[in-house]
């Protein structure tokens, strides 16, 4: 049994007088204990809102959550308050996007670590701050005993991000959810916060959703990679399959969009073409039919299904060719 | 941080002065005058010419103006004329300031226990009955007239089922120890028990009225600032923390939503130690409020000196040290200093 099962989950969101927004449209995916597992697409292809529905963050009113998510064979989803307290930042932690407005501006740093060791752990006050100066040490923030009193505007912001990171981890989760945790810092900290994450999940063996619309990170930290559009998964394969031959024109674009070290100089960049507003409903076809450079006839008729294909999952009735020495390459 | 107070306080200083001369301009301005006042229609034009003499009003204005500055530095304030002729209007005020400020921090009391938790409750059922019908009950409570509020809890309670007294500070007849001029306290300090029951009973009633503006204002600020703070992505991550309720109530959203809390609480209180003419009126309270309406009725120029000149000093100073206590709930403002 994996660690996490998600099966069909579908969000939406209802406002009064407005047509009912679709965020996340079924999709299913399954996270093994140590596992890191890539969440991917562009902003508002429903990517952070499935991680808080798993983590049941939505609000609870205007919106619907459907489905099944299953962690140790508990079903989150129907969880009663208390009963779900009593998981997350125990067994389930997160790491958000911004550490600024992540952490509470008026409360000390230590105390926000501290506060989840004493409530999971049950420690006393006194043990759970040498705990938290402790695993401040661990994520790397130097003279930690100084920090525990010190509030988050005095941090850095790839500080904060190693605090946020710290609560997320001090009980030791099995699983622990990073949503976009590099995009509001500086280049040169996202590589140190990388870096970090990935020796703290491989020490702790905790299992890693990485939730990102930067495929460089994916490359350098994932197993296994769902990349996804307008609510849905298109394509899902292991790391390597998915970067030597993207299937779906979607991860093809998002591929040729970004700059590599070893084309050619002077080869322009290839953006993908239009935006998320272009979008078809599924019920139509393919969302991405109008964006898709390959798009055929069926693509605006006949919703595509995912479905195996080589080892992998695709939605997509005409993927781009396997060239044949990449092929050949991966094998 | 000292700079600071020291800056603050001599501002006060400045605007104690530009409103001296306002406010003696301006009340030697209105219509009518002590003399008229004292005297009646009945007084002789002989009579008025001493009395004019003796309160010194036939020196030209800015003779009078320096003169009244001159003792006013040094805390002599003129005599009252009206309100309790004869009396110094220092020693008058003093008597008086502590009934007032017994009185405002009772309707700030009740104004903060029952907004704050009220605007948490509603912010947290947003849209629901509780939350509707609080809101139209804190725009019932911010525009009704204090002194028909007034005149309706003392009809029903006081009058008409008699439960409580009708006025006044404490029953006659009753021989309570004074220590501080604070009632409910003096009997606390000196175990008088019952002077200090009676003077709770005596109070309640004029605290509950006064408090209907406070505790509207308090409640929608709160209301509104949880609202937003709700919001907040740390409520989020303290969520994801799975914490007990009360501590994302209290650590996360409560200390944050109280941040404007403070100062409409300093605004408010600022103005309640104006003088609550009308709410000490309708229940013979006797503060400075009184004394001000009292004194307007009877030109005591020196009474509504004093009262004025000094409740803009309480406001300004509220004010102050509600800046200051600002630096201890929140750490960013407490650093600003340092850091940048």
């Amino acid at each position: 049994m994996a660690l996490l099962e998600v099966r069909d989950l579908s969000v939406v969101f209802r406002r009064k007088g407005e047509e009912p927004t679709i965020a996340v449209d079924g999709i299913s995916f399954d996270v093994e204990p140590g596992q890191t597992v890539g969440l991917v697409g562009e902003s508002g292809c429903g990517k952070s809102v499935t991680s808080l529905a798993i983590m049941g963050l939505l609000p609870s009113r205007g919106v619907d959550v459907s489905g099944s998510v299953s962690f140790e064979g508990t079903e989150l989803l129907h969880l009663s308050q208390r009963r779900l307290d009593e998981r997350r930042g125990r067994d389930l932690g997160m790491v958000f996007q911004d550490p600024l407005s992540s952490l509470n501006p008026v409360v000390p740093i230590g105390v926000q670590i501290a506060e989840v060791l004493q409530r999971h752990r049950e420690l006393s006050r006194k043990q759970a701050r040498s705990e938290a100066a402790e695993l401040l040490n661990r994520v790397g923030i130097p003279d930690p005993a100084r920090r525990l009193d010190e509030y988050p505007h005095q941090l850095s912001g790839g500080m904060r991000q190693r605090a946020l990171i710290a609560i997320a981890l001090a009980c030791r989760p099995r699983l622990l959810i990073a949503d976009e945790p590099t995009t509001a810092l500086d280049v040169t900290i996202q590589a140190q916060i990388l870096n970090l994450l990935t020796e703290l999940v491989a020490d702790t063996d905790t299992a890693l959703i990485m939730i990102t619309h930067d495929l460089g990170v994916v490359a350098g930290l994932c197993d296994e990679v769902n990349v996804m559009y307008g609510g849905r998964i298109v394509e899902r394969a292991e790391r390597h399959a998915l970067f030597t031959a993207p299937r779906h024109p979607y991860t093809n674009g998002l591929l040729e969009s970004i700059p590599r070290l070893d084309a050619p100089r002077g080869e322009r960049l290839v953006p993908i073409r239009g935006s998320v507003v272009d979008n078809i409903p599924w019920a139509d076809g393919c969302a991405f039919a109008p964006r898709c450079p390959n798009a055929i006839e069926p693509c605006w008729s006949v919703t595509p299904a995912l479905v195996a294909d080589d080892g992998r999952m695709l939605r997509c009735h005409n993927p781009v060719e396997v060239p044949v020495t990449a092929g050949e390459g991966v094998r | 941080m000292l700079r600071y107070t020291i800056r603050r306080v001599l501002q006060l200083a400045l605007v104690v002065l530009v409103l001296s001369v306002l406010l003696f301009a301006w009340l030697r301005a209105l219509p009518g005058g002590p003399v008229s006042a004292l005297l009646g229609d009945r007084g002789t034009a002989e009579s008025r010419a001493q009395l004019r003499e003796a309160l010194g009003l036939d020196d030209p204005i800015f003779v009078q103006y320096f003169a009244f500055l001159g003792r006013a530095l040094t805390g002599d304030f003129g005599t009252s004329t009206g309100v309790s002729p004869g009396k110094p209007a220092m020693e008058l005020f003093l008597e008086r300031f502590p009934a007032t400020i017994e009185l405002s921090i009772a309707a700030i009391v009740i104004a903060l226990i029952g907004a704050i938790p009220l605007g948490y409750l509603a912010a947290r059922r947003r849209g629901g009955w509780f939350d509707n019908a609080s809101v139209v009950g804190s725009m019932i409570g911010i525009s009704i007239p204090i002194f028909f509020l007034a005149f309706l809890l003392k009809y029903l309670l006081a009058i008409k089922l008699g439960w409580l007294p009708t006025g006044g500070r404490q029953s006659a007849g009753l021989d309570a120890t004074r220590v501080t001029g604070f009632f409910v306290l003096d009997g606390l300090l000196t175990r008088e028990w019952d002077a200090s029951l009676d003077a709770l009973r005596h109070l309640l009633l004029p605290a509950l009225a006064l408090s209907s503006i406070p505790f509207a204002v308090i409640f929608r600020i709160t209301r509104a600032s949880v609202l937003d703070v709700m919001d907040e992505d740390y409520v989020r991550t303290a969520r994801s923390k799975g914490l007990a309720k009360r501590i994302v109530r209290d650590r996360h959203i409560l200390r944050n939503a109280m941040l404007p809390v403070v100062t409409t609480v300093g605004l408010q209180t600022g103005a309640l130690l104006s003088g609550a003419v009308l709410t000490e009126t309708v229940f013979s309270w006797q503060g400075v409020g009184q004394a001000l309406a009292v004194g307007f009725e009877r030109k005591d120029f020196p009474v509504l000196q004093v009262v004025i000149i000094a409740a803009a000093m309480a406001y300004v100073l509220v004010n102050l040290i509600v800046d200051l206590s600002y630096a201890a709930i929140d750490p960013r403002i407490r650093t600003a200093g340092k850091v940048g």
